[in-house]
């Protein structure tokens, strides 16, 4: 390949105008820099690697000195508390019970979830970072609204406003930039977001918020309780 | 003093431990990386800009640096603590008010666990907004999303050990989750995980060695490949 090619570098736009740039498909595309100053790994990485992870045990520390783990009465099968909760982590996943029958919200979904992220990096659409509303902006706004539309009914339906609202919020951001004529630095940035950045964002956002639904606002029977009325 | 010290470090004993001189020229630096097997992960020299903090945020090391934690207090909590139905949750009393900083190991455990899954996510999420997944990293990728359920895994295997009614019942809305995997497979699976139909006796003693030996010994040795694939692709 470096044979074939020689990349020039000039500042002149009128004597080199346009640069090309070939990108095996096989590797990520990267500007290398040449004569990148390189440091010695003992000291300078190490010393900051040690420094990071003293700093981390201390704050441990000082989190276990000042917070208990939680410790509730011995495992009483007779009684159960409610709510019943999983761990935080699930709660989210606990959340969607509520409004999904069992198979679609505790396996059809997070299933999909996990092999969603797995295949995000054998996805040709990720490689090709490429702003949604760059090219053929009219096709992408039709597929964009259609898609964020039928999820939408399909979440209205279900009364999952928990997941509706981020949805929908996200979905508008989205499209902003594609009507906007006078865009700012935010909207530029925003507009040059590729489709997997937008679905990573989105699913971020509906994880945490479902999180934090299933962690601070549910009381017994899974009402919608509160943090500040009892902490369960 | 200073006499003493050269004649230590240049004794065929301390020789035989470490290979190379102290690290006072850049080629002893660099011997010190190669020579040493925890340091070999790293090359002996890195770019400049990827000491930056905001590169990688340390999100990735910081994980590791739990996992070191998590496995020395809890080799120390597996000193006072019995898997077993009758003695578990007395354990736990022990720990808090009898074992000297039992508490405090306890605590130590518990929000390095949580701590875990949050920095284990925000790595994957600073992996992906940074496209570091991409060619030829797509495979650690996947290795990374497996360590990410094998950290969670793990701290929900945990979650049932104290054997208190926040454990018991925890556990008990996870499993039965599972239990809705169609075919009859999740009650299949809810059988193997449980050692039966309900969280007991033979729960405990499952979840308990999978959390002390199965997850972290896979864990460790995803970590190797993990850690061993990004510096062969050009990482820190």
């Amino acid at each position: 390949m470096s044979a074939d090619f020689r990349a020039e570098k000039n500042p002149d736009a009128g004597a080199v105008p346009k640069r090309v740039a070939f990108i095996k498909g096989r590797t990520a595309a990267r500007v290398r820099k040449e004569d990148e100053d390189l440091v010695m790994t003992v000291p300078h990485l190490v010393v900051r690697e040690a420094i990071a992870f003293m700093a981390m045990v201390i704050v441990l520390a000082l989190l276990s000195l000042f917070f208990n783990a939680p410790l509730e009465w011995i495992a009483n099968p007779e009684h159960t508390p409610n709510p019943a909760k999983a761990p935080w982590y699930f709660l989210g996943l606990q959340e969607l019970l509520h409004y999904f029958p069992p198979i679609v919200a505790g396996v059809i979904l997070p299933a999909l979830a996990v092999i969603a992220l797995i295949v995000i990096p054998y996805f040709r659409v990720n490689v090709k970072r490429e702003g949604l509303w760059e090219s053929s902006r009219r096709r992408n706004l039709i597929g964009v609204c259609a898609v964020a539309g039928i999820l939408s009914v399909l979440l209205f339906l279900y009364n999952v406003y928990a997941m509706l609202i981020p949805t929908l919020i996200v979905a508008a951001v989205m499209v902003t930039p594609a009507f906007v004529r006078r865009q700012g630095r935010i909207l530029l940035w925003l507009g040059s977001r590729p489709l997997s950045w937008w679905i990573m964002t989105w699913f971020v956002i509906v994880v945490v918020v479902l999180t934090a639904i299933g962690t601070l606002f549910r009381g017994p029977e899974w009402s919608w309780t509160w943090p500040w009325k009892e902490i369960y | 003093m200073r006499e003493t010290f050269r004649a230590i470090t240049r004794s065929q004993a301390w020789r035989s431990v470490f290979r190379h001189g102290l690290p006072l020229s850049n080629r002893t630096r660099a011997e010190a990386v190669f020579y040493n097997f925890f340091l070999h992960v790293h090359p002996a020299k890195v770019r400049r800009r990827s000491l930056k903090f905001t590169y990688t945020w340390g999100l990735g090391g910081l994980s590791a640096g739990l996992f070191i934690v998590l496995v020395a207090s809890g080799a120390l909590l597996m000193l006072y603590y019995r898997p077993s139905v009758q003695q578990a949750y007395g354990d736990m009393k022990d720990l808090q008010f009898v074992v000297s900083s039992g508490q405090f190991l306890r605590n130590m455990h518990r929000w390095a666990a949580h701590a875990m899954v949050a920095m284990v996510f925000l790595h994957m999420l600073r992996v992906f907004y940074t496209g570091s997944y991409r060619p030829p990293k797509e495979f650690n990728w996947v290795i990374g999303v497996v360590l990410f359920v094998f950290t969670v895994l793990l701290s929900y295997t945990g979650y049932l050990l104290p054997w208190d009614q926040l454990a018991y019942w925890g556990i008990s809305v996870g499993t039965n989750m599972a239990r809705s995997v169609p075919f009859g497979l999740g009650e299949r699976i809810s059988f193997l995980l449980l050692g039966g139909n309900i969280v007991g006796e033979n729960a405990l003693v499952r979840f308990y060695v999978l959390h002390c030996f199965v997850l972290p010994v896979a864990a460790m040795v995803l970590m190797g490949i993990h850690f061993w694939r990004v510096r062969k692709d050009g990482g820190v």
